[in-house]
């Protein structure tokens, strides 16, 4: 019997398949699909099926008071809450011509800049364990707790605040909250070389990332890419600097730009980003303003006839609020420009060519979160 | 430029088409069928440069659609608001700005599945949020259902 020849690698086929990852995925982070073809390991192609988590908030908001609308913005992206409430106040205050106390100026950007650094952090936590790592999630979630204990002691919730409301801010802060915020810092700063020990230096995370997940410049822009992914192609779009808001033009701190275009230069840039957060939050507590915490606006807000746009800085990138008003009590058409749903177009061009265990390491740091994409 | 600025350039470069400003920026109202040749004039003219499609969604003005186009700058930082009013409601259609930008692609799924706009040009149009099925379209003024339930 003839032996038969040992086909070679060339003339090997193998067959496209489709495999769907999702809605229940914990890779996903939420209830998102993803129609994955996949030709053996290696990703063809990509499309994303959303609307697990859909709520219809655009359409709620149509039938709601302006105030009322602000809380729901807090259930888009919840790991950002105080920014988007922040973003929506923003966009009552500056059609009205409500000036804010600067008391709550301080604690509005101070709040923000910890929601980032919540939000960063259990990102970096998941992150890792995306890769394959798990001590790093339960090290994320140890020092987001911390900050989640202030935020719970002074808004009174953990997740979805409803602090920052147009005029000010609900409530006062706590006496102790000066303090009890700069010991936090502290502790967050003694834990950053852990981080650094943990993942940065590590050879297999660097290998997972390094060269892995390309989005060049270009690609960033007409995919309208906003916040740490596109700063990690070398897009200079950092809202805060561009479009300042309630005194961050007052504040020293740097846009953190990578032109690495890659997995790494994503984690790269935030884990930067924690630490200008970090140095906007020490300069404000240094002369932390007394007085009002907010002005006295009237129940009912109604906004004259006319379109606004506010945009803000959330932890995924440019948050827009689109209102159409037409004068009376209730928003005629509000929209949520949201940066998860522009993000969500990266997962494409970053993943198609590479191994399927690769598309969980560009989606987890593109940070996309579900609620926020769905809206 | 300034949002003053702006409007000047765009009244002189566009003497046709009208420009109006809304509180944060500078109005353009586009034709429907121009759509795509002044916007891509927006995108490439070295004074402009509008780069970057940073919001694209729809209004219904009943009984009018509109589309807006929110574009920006990654060179100069200004922004433009872009709208089309499209008067046809059984059936509008518009030419898909993908060609353009590539983050037309979900944004104008998300057009069609809530305002049932259809766009010439796009690679996959499809319901992106709600099922295939789902009858009618739920950001429109008249959009009707059973199911909704008061709170």
């Amino acid at each position: 019997m003839e032996n038969q020849p040992i086909p070679s690698p060339t003339e090997l086929r193998t067959e496209e398949f489709v495999v769907n990852i999702g809605p229940q995925h914990p890779a996903t982070h939420g209830v998102l699909r993803i129609e994955a073809t996949l030709d053996g390991e290696t990703v063809k192609n990509i499309l994303p099926h959303l609307g697990y988590i859909h709520r219809g908030i655009e359409k709620m908001t149509e039938s709601m008071l302006f105030k009322q609308s602000i809380y729901l913005t807090s259930r888009m992206d919840y790991l950002s809450a105080h920014i988007n409430n922040h973003a929506c106040s923003l966009a009552v205050e500056n059609a009205l011509g409500i000036e804010v106390p600067a008391r709550a100026k301080v604690i509005r950007i101070i709040m923000d800049e910890l929601q980032r650094l919540t939000s960063h952090e259990l990102w970096w936590g998941s992150c890792a364990m995306d890769i394959g790592a798990v001590t790093p999630f339960f090290l994320g979630f140890r020092d987001r707790e911390r900050i989640l204990e202030i935020f719970e002691a002074n808004t009174g919730n953990r997740l979805t605040m409803n602090y920052i409301t147009p005029g000010g801010i609900m409530r006062d802060v706590l006496p102790t909250f000066v303090t009890d915020v700069k010991e936090l810092l502290k502790k967050i700063k003694g834990y950053r070389h852990e981080y650094d020990q943990l993942i940065t230096g590590n050879f297999i995370f660097q290998h997972r990332t390094q060269g892995v997940g390309y989005l060049s410049k270009e690609q960033a822009i007409s995919l309208a890419c906003s916040g740490p992914v596109a700063r990690a192609s070398g897009v200079s779009c950092d809202v805060r600097k561009h479009y300042p808001y309630d005194g961050y033009e007052k504040l020293d701190f740097q846009e953190v730009i990578d032109y690495g275009c890659d997995n790494w230069a994503r984690y790269v840039v935030r884990m930067e980003e924690m630490k200008q957060s970090i140095h906007i939050i020490e300069q404000l507590l240094d002369n932390f303003p007394t007085g009002d915490y907010r002005t006295k606006i009237k129940g009912v807000i109604k906004l004259p006839l006319g379109e606004y746009y506010q945009r803000v800085e959330t932890a995924r990138g440019e948050l827009g609020v689109y209102i159409v008003a037409d004068g009376s009590n209730k928003p005629y058409r509000m929209k949520f420009r949201t940066p998860s749903f522009s993000n969500l177009g990266a997962v494409k061009p970053t993943t198609v060519g590479l191994k399927i265990a690769d598309l969980m390491a560009n989606m987890s740091t593109i940070d996309l979160v579900v609620p926020d994409i769905d809206r | 430029m300034t949002k003053k600025e702006l409007k000047q350039y765009l009244e002189v470069t566009y003497p046709n088409l009208e420009v109006k400003e809304t509180f944060n920026f500078p109005l353009l109202l586009v034709n429907k069928e121009d759509v795509i040749p002044v916007l891509k004039q927006l995108k490439d003219a070295p004074e402009t440069r509008f780069n970057f499609l940073f919001c694209e969604t729809a209004v219904d003005q009943n009984p009018n659609l509109e589309m807006i186009y929110h574009l920006s700058s990654t060179y100069y930082h200004h922004d433009l608001e872009v709208k089309v009013i499209l008067e046809e409601r059984e059936n509008p259609i518009i030419d898909s700005v993908y060609s353009l930008w590539e983050a037309a692609d979900l944004y104008e799924d998300e057009i069609y599945d809530m305002f049932g706009i259809r766009f010439k040009g796009h690679p996959n149009l499809r319901r992106i949020m709600l099922t295939d099925e789902w009858n009618g379209f739920p950001l429109r003024k008249d959009y009707q259902d059973d199911k909704i339930i008061s709170l």
